[in-house]
């Protein structure tokens, strides 16, 4: 029952966000300011998990795909792999670890000092000044992030493949068209920005709902991090079931 | 100036708790109230029901012929600008200076130029005491200092209402003294509406125009000073008085056993004390609201304790 009602509630809670989105005056100077805080705490640690992430899948694929002698497809794998999934999932990862606990904490802590209130008695909807600009800035990284974590992993798989296992620059680059096309690209950005939209609003929702002083703010990171993973594997599932029913796939 | 709030059989609960049930009073225009109450009994979620930050389950508070609590969102927005609240602490924005602070208001709310926007800052920063502390974080001033600018920023858009949710707590008894004063002159020279939520007995002796108390989940009594103050109702006297005999135990409600056991030891209260004379504005001009002392306990021929208005 009560999981119900706190469904509903989040549900209200990201419509009421995106009918203010299109409520002036829009607060340009705190999307920037958001934008720039949340992809200075979200570059460094996606380019640093999507290098390995890279290695892996040609680590994993390297003897395999040697013994089916199949090594001029490792770039195609590569780029399947890290393109379609792992940029997308990669990017889930940090926006909700770093960007939207962050989030959550900022406006936990506004709530508990009674920010938040003042703000609704001085007359001000928090919804409109602070979540929008914050969703939507979100949205934003997670799209810019998502091509960074795809070129570094890709070269990740490049380096990898060719200079510990001794493929060649021209068989992993010239399969790169061979399984992959630019839709799976498209589908990756598309993934990105649903799962910055969906980090930002939970995270927003938890910060705000947060109450019994400093340990309600710390609980309320907890739970917005936890349910945010939750909800970006779904929705992942989501889209990738959807992606493979509408576009047609090459090789089929 | 100043608007009159009426409440109306307001009640509140969270969940199955019922915090406050059938509550009904009005606070006159212009005139100073302090509703009163021992910890726990919902005195701040009272205040900010008042001002439509929760809904009440049941009752309407009326502000110019309108019923708060079925006012849509935006509605809602538009009349909680003739409040003006002081948070506990202040509730400033922490990542704004004080003076950014006291002028978020103006510069969301009016066109005002920007030397306009300085001029109404330095003013309501003169008013609480404040003048050289405009560029500090909240984080680098002291408590007390950010109740003040919390109040700054509470009046910069002249409110017609004015809500004190515990001006006194964590102050030192000479701040808060200073703080009651300025509140009196704050009534004097905005003549809005104010309502102080504390439990500091010192406060609701001396300032308020009238007094409330809530217990246990009631508006146990609601009128002019001098009629809480000469009371002897038993919850209204004990607390007005800080005494331990009387209904008000020390987690909640004494039982019958309890009060049983009180009234055979034999433990008895004395005589009320007299009633102080009420804080005068600094300038020595009395108050639009202000009635002399002794008036109303004239007028229902009661005798007030013995010394008095002295």
């Amino acid at each position: 029952m009560n999981v119900l009602v706190s469904t509903g509630t989040f549900v209200a809670f990201c419509l009421d966000t995106a009918r203010k989105t299109v409520r002036r005056p829009f607060q340009v100077r705190e999307l920037i300011q958001q934008a720039w805080f949340i992809s200075s705490v979200s570059i460094l640690p996606a380019a640093l998990v999507s290098i390995p992430f890279g290695a892996v899948i040609a680590l994993q694929l390297g003897s395999l795909v040697r013994q089916l002698g199949a090594q001029s497809f490792t770039g195609a794998a590569s780029v399947l792999a890290v393109v379609r999934e792992s940029g997308p999932i990669v990017t889930a990862l940090i926006i909700a670890g770093a960007g939207g606990s962050a989030i959550c904490a900022d406006l936990g802590a506004r709530k508990i000092r009674e920010e938040i209130d003042a703000m609704r008695v001085l007359g001000i909807d928090p919804i409109q000044r602070l979540v929008v600009p914050r969703v939507i800035a979100s949205m934003l990284v997670a799209v810019l992030l998502n091509g960074l974590v795809s070129v570094v992993g890709v070269f990740g798989g490049y380096v990898f493949n060719v200079l510990v296992q001794g493929g060649t620059t021209g068989a992993y680059i010239a399969s790169f068209q061979a399984l992959g096309q630019l839709s799976d690209l498209a589908a990756g950005e598309i993934k990105a920005l649903v799962f910055g939209a969906a980090a930002a609003l939970v995270a927003s929702y938890k910060g705000l709902n947060a109450g019994g002083g400093p340990k309600g703010v710390g609980d309320a990171v907890n739970q917005s991090v936890v349910i945010t993973f939750m909800l970006l594997f779904a929705l992942n599932f989501l889209i990738t079931a959807i992606y493979f029913q509408v576009v047609p796939q090459k090789g089929t | 100036m100043g608007v009159a709030v009426g409440v109306e059989g307001l009640t509140k609960t969270f969940g199955r708790q019922v915090i406050w049930e059938d509550v009904s009073l009005t606070l006159p225009a212009g005139e100073i109230s302090v509703l009163l109450g021992p910890s726990g009994t919902g005195k701040s979620v009272f205040l900010k029901t008042l001002v439509g930050l929760l809904r009440p389950d049941r009752g309407s508070i009326w502000i110019n012929d309108q019923d708060l609590p079925t006012l849509s969102e935006r509605k809602l927005y538009e009349i909680r600008r003739l409040f003006g609240v002081l948070f506990q602490d202040g509730a400033l924005f922490g990542s704004m200076n004080i003076y950014d602070n006291v002028a978020f208001p103006l510069r969301e709310h009016t066109r005002k130029s920007e030397a306009q926007v300085r001029e109404v800052v330095a003013e309501k920063l003169d008013m609480v005491g404040l003048n050289g502390a405009e560029h500090k974080l909240p984080g680098e001033i002291s408590g007390g200092m950010r109740k003040r600018a919390g109040l700054a920023r509470a009046l910069v858009l002249d409110p017609e209402i004015i809500l004190f949710d515990e001006p006194d707590s964590g102050l030192d008894p000479v701040r808060t003294a200073y703080l009651n004063q300025l509140i009196i002159d704050l009534n004097q020279q905005t003549g809005a509406t104010f309502l102080i939520v504390t439990h500091d007995i010192n406060t609701a002796r001396t300032v308020p125009d009238n007094i409330g108390l809530l217990h246990h989940g009631h508006l146990a009594m609601f009128g002019p000073r001098e009629m809480l103050l000469s009371s002897t109702e038993p919850v209204v006297r004990q607390f007005l008085n800080a005494q331990r005999v009387g209904p008000i135990g020390m987690s909640e409600e004494k039982d019958e056993t309890e009060l049983a056991a009180e009234a055979e030891s034999g433990e008895e209260l004395g005589p009320l004390p007299p009633i102080p004379v009420q804080l005068q504005p600094s300038n020595r001009k009395p108050r639009d609201a202000q009635r002399e002392p002794g008036r109303w306990c004239a007028e229902n021929n009661i005798e007030p304790p013995a010394g008095s208005f002295r």
